[in-house]
């Protein structure tokens, strides 16, 4: 062998992707007969309550009309809708990888896309909102967003009201750009929402993905992340709060398909009420090619009250040792005993103290988030989700032992 | 008027083994304008003795009485002690993530009074004994105790003394850990505090050190869950000399 040969050879081996077996990443397929109707053993499905699903999973109708979408685009950004078979989708390198996604795929009848220009760097945020009309009738979804080359911008998906949704959202991260994209979901107690979020990150480029779970009877969201080239950048930040009878789940995948990337997952919920069921999935597939790349994963729960129920599994599969780091943390616990014997013995009152350390355990999330226009409405929702159940927090004991 | 009384004060904590008795009777008066330092070695039992008054789960109150000006503070939830008027300056002060200094101190301050502070002369207290304990204005916006060093964490409790200004403190080896310099910080705190009136002092410490910045009223040797000798400040300068061998032979 020559060396030209061998140079040759070791570019081959770093451009094409080897194929992992893995149940962390099925392959997918556009064909909705190629998903067959779950039943609930099925490792992606294990957690998540398919009767109250609303028939998503298995072949029910999708009309249009189930949100009202309403769009504040900032200044340089452009929002059109295009039709179904408009090269702009797939161009994440989506593939549904369950029926939901690919029933969703098939049955839109147009698609939302947001296209932030090339060095465009954007002040404020694009907003996009859906306002569920009611659950009679289903609605599938899809959007792309395109961060072009160099640009700097913030997108929020917003969904209130009443829906059954499944949707496909596209983020197109190009090279050197840097994306915010924040899908704030704060439906009314009965919507349905399935969500799979593919991002698709470019060489040096940086993507923020935040996703907020308030309301809703059952929402899962499934965010994917691979990488076109070095450098590299994804951070992922959820925050949730399930309330009585909720079903709330974030399935991620950070498939590092590109030598120095980075991912950062922080996901941290609060769970309260008989009932209320979160679910958090983080896989990490570092690939051979992957060398000299950083992951962390972390999710945090805090359970306020009896009857709740936290699920969290990191996985990460490893194909090569050449790492800068990786690793990942769970953990899932009541309130800290000795933190609130600490701000007690300052006088504050035991519900008092418990609201400050709720705060304080969403807050440091809250922070990195860094979007201004959604600060504020996240503290003060936070707080409207305290006082739901304000009862169950200010059981406590002659002695000061916690009772939640 | 400020008096601490604890009068044979059993405390057990609970071990894979049952029950176990730390605190095995323990009588001790704080009165008006008193400083007491008790010494002893560890295992001795003098955390347990602050946190028992101060009222942490952990501990089971199994026999005597503690009244602060006569009111049962035992009878008391945590946070209802320290509105009665007692402080406790931990060893270990815990860290509360998000949770900012500023917030913190308001919302302590605001429970201790019955009302919110006045805004403008609040932030000039806050900061002045921030500044007191060579702690930084911007100290304020960080994180309860999160990341601080371990003498940050002990100005820290001193500056709430100061602000929150109850009637007795308790202060939990709050020497322990320190550099000289900020020893001398901490006992500035302390005898600041102890200046105003009616204030009374309980110094729990394993080492003589601080009591050369702080001079005690009162010294009592804690052996094995009790008082085993109480006297002047003559007694902490004989433990200097030679120690806790003569108190804790005696205990066996």
């Amino acid at each position: 062998m020559t060396v030209t040969e061998s140079t040759l050879d070791s570019i081959k081996d770093s451009l094409e992707l080897e194929k992992v077996e893995s149940h962390l990443h099925p392959e997918g397929s556009f064909l909705v007969e190629d998903h067959v109707v779950p039943t609930g053993r099925e490792e992606i499905w294990r957690f998540t309550p398919l009767g109250r699903l609303k028939g998503l999973h298995q072949d029910v109708a999708f009309a249009d009309g189930a949100c009202k979408v309403e769009v504040e685009a900032a200044d340089g950004v452009t929002v059109t809708t295009v039709a179904p078979d408009d090269a702009v989708r797939g161009s994440s390198g989506l593939v549904p990888t369950d029926r939901v996604s690919a029933r969703a795929w098939a049955s839109v009848s147009g698609a939302t896309v947001v296209r932030i220009p090339t060095d465009t760097v954007v002040e404020g945020a694009t907003i996009v909102r859906h306002h569920g009309t009611g659950t009679e009738t289903p609605g599938a979804g899809h959007a792309v967003i395109v961060a072009e080359k160099f640009s700097k911008s913030t997108v929020v998906l917003a969904f209130d009201g009443s829906a059954v949704v499944a949707d496909n959202i596209e983020i197109v991260v190009e090279d050197g750009a840097e994306l915010t994209v924040v899908s704030l979901q704060d439906w009314a107690d009965d919507a349905v929402h399935l969500s799979t979020q593919h991002a698709n990150v470019g060489r040096d480029a940086t993507l923020k993905h935040v996703s907020v779970s308030f309301g809703g009877d059952v929402v899962r969201h499934d965010l994917s992340a691979e990488y076109s080239g070095p450098g590299g950048s994804v951070e992922a930040l959820g925050l949730y709060f399930a309330d009585a009878g909720q079903h709330i789940e974030h399935r991620l995948f950070v498939d590092h398909t590109a030598p120095k990337t980075k991912s950062h997952v922080v996901y941290k919920g609060a769970l309260q009420g008989d009932g209320a069921h979160t679910v958090w999935i983080g896989n990490v597939l570092i690939r051979k090619v992957a060398e000299g790349i950083e992951t962390y994963e972390e999710n945090r729960n805090l359970v306020l009250t009896d009857g709740c129920q936290a699920d969290s599994v990191p996985n990460l599969e490893i194909e090569t040792g050449e790492i800068e780091g990786a690793g990942h943390a769970s953990a899932t616990g009541r309130f800290d005993d000795e933190q609130l014997f600490y701000l007690r013995s300052r006088g504050i009152p035991d519900a008092e103290a418990r609201r400050l350390v709720v705060h304080g355990f969403f807050y440091d999330l809250i922070r990195k988030i860094d979007v201004p226009e959604l600060e504020a409405k996240l503290t003060e929702t936070v707080e409207v989700e305290l006082s739901k159940n304000i009862s169950a927090l200010t059981g406590n004991t002659q002695n000061g032992a916690p009772t939640a | 008027m400020s008096t601490l009384e604890i009068k044979d004060l059993k405390v057990s904590v609970e071990t894979e083994d049952g029950p176990k008795e730390i605190l095995k009777g323990v009588t001790l008066t704080i009165g008006d304008n008193e400083t007491h330092a008790i010494m002893g070695p560890n295992g001795s039992g003098k955390s347990t003795l602050a946190y028992s008054i101060a009222g942490h789960p952990k501990y089971t109150i199994t026999g005597g009485s503690v009244t602060l000006d006569g009111e049962d503070l035992l009878g008391m939830t945590v946070d209802e002690r320290a509105r009665a008027g007692l402080f406790l300056a931990m060893q270990y002060p815990v860290e509360v993530p998000g949770v900012s200094v500023a917030n913190f101190l308001r919302t302590a301050k605001t429970a201790i009074d019955g009302e919110a502070p006045k805004l403008r002369h609040w932030v000039k207290d806050v900061n002045s004994a921030l500044e007191k304990m060579d702690l930084d204005p911007s100290f304020s916006q960080r994180s309860v105790n999160e990341g601080f060093s371990g003498g940050e964490k002990k100005r820290h409790e001193m500056a709430q003394l100061a602000l929150l200004d109850p009637k007795v403190a308790i202060l939990d080896e709050t020497d322990s850990g320190l550099d000289i310099d900020a020893l001398k910080i901490v006992s500035e705190g302390i005898n600041s505090f102890r200046g105003g009136e009616d204030k009374g002092v309980l110094l729990i410490t394993h080492y003589t050190r601080i009591l050369r910045y702080v001079k005690p009223d009162h010294v009592h040797v804690f052996v094995d869950g009790r008082v085993a000798e109480s006297g002047g400040p003559e007694l902490a300068e004989e433990l200097e000399a030679n120690g806790y061998d003569r108190f804790t032979k005696a205990a066996v």
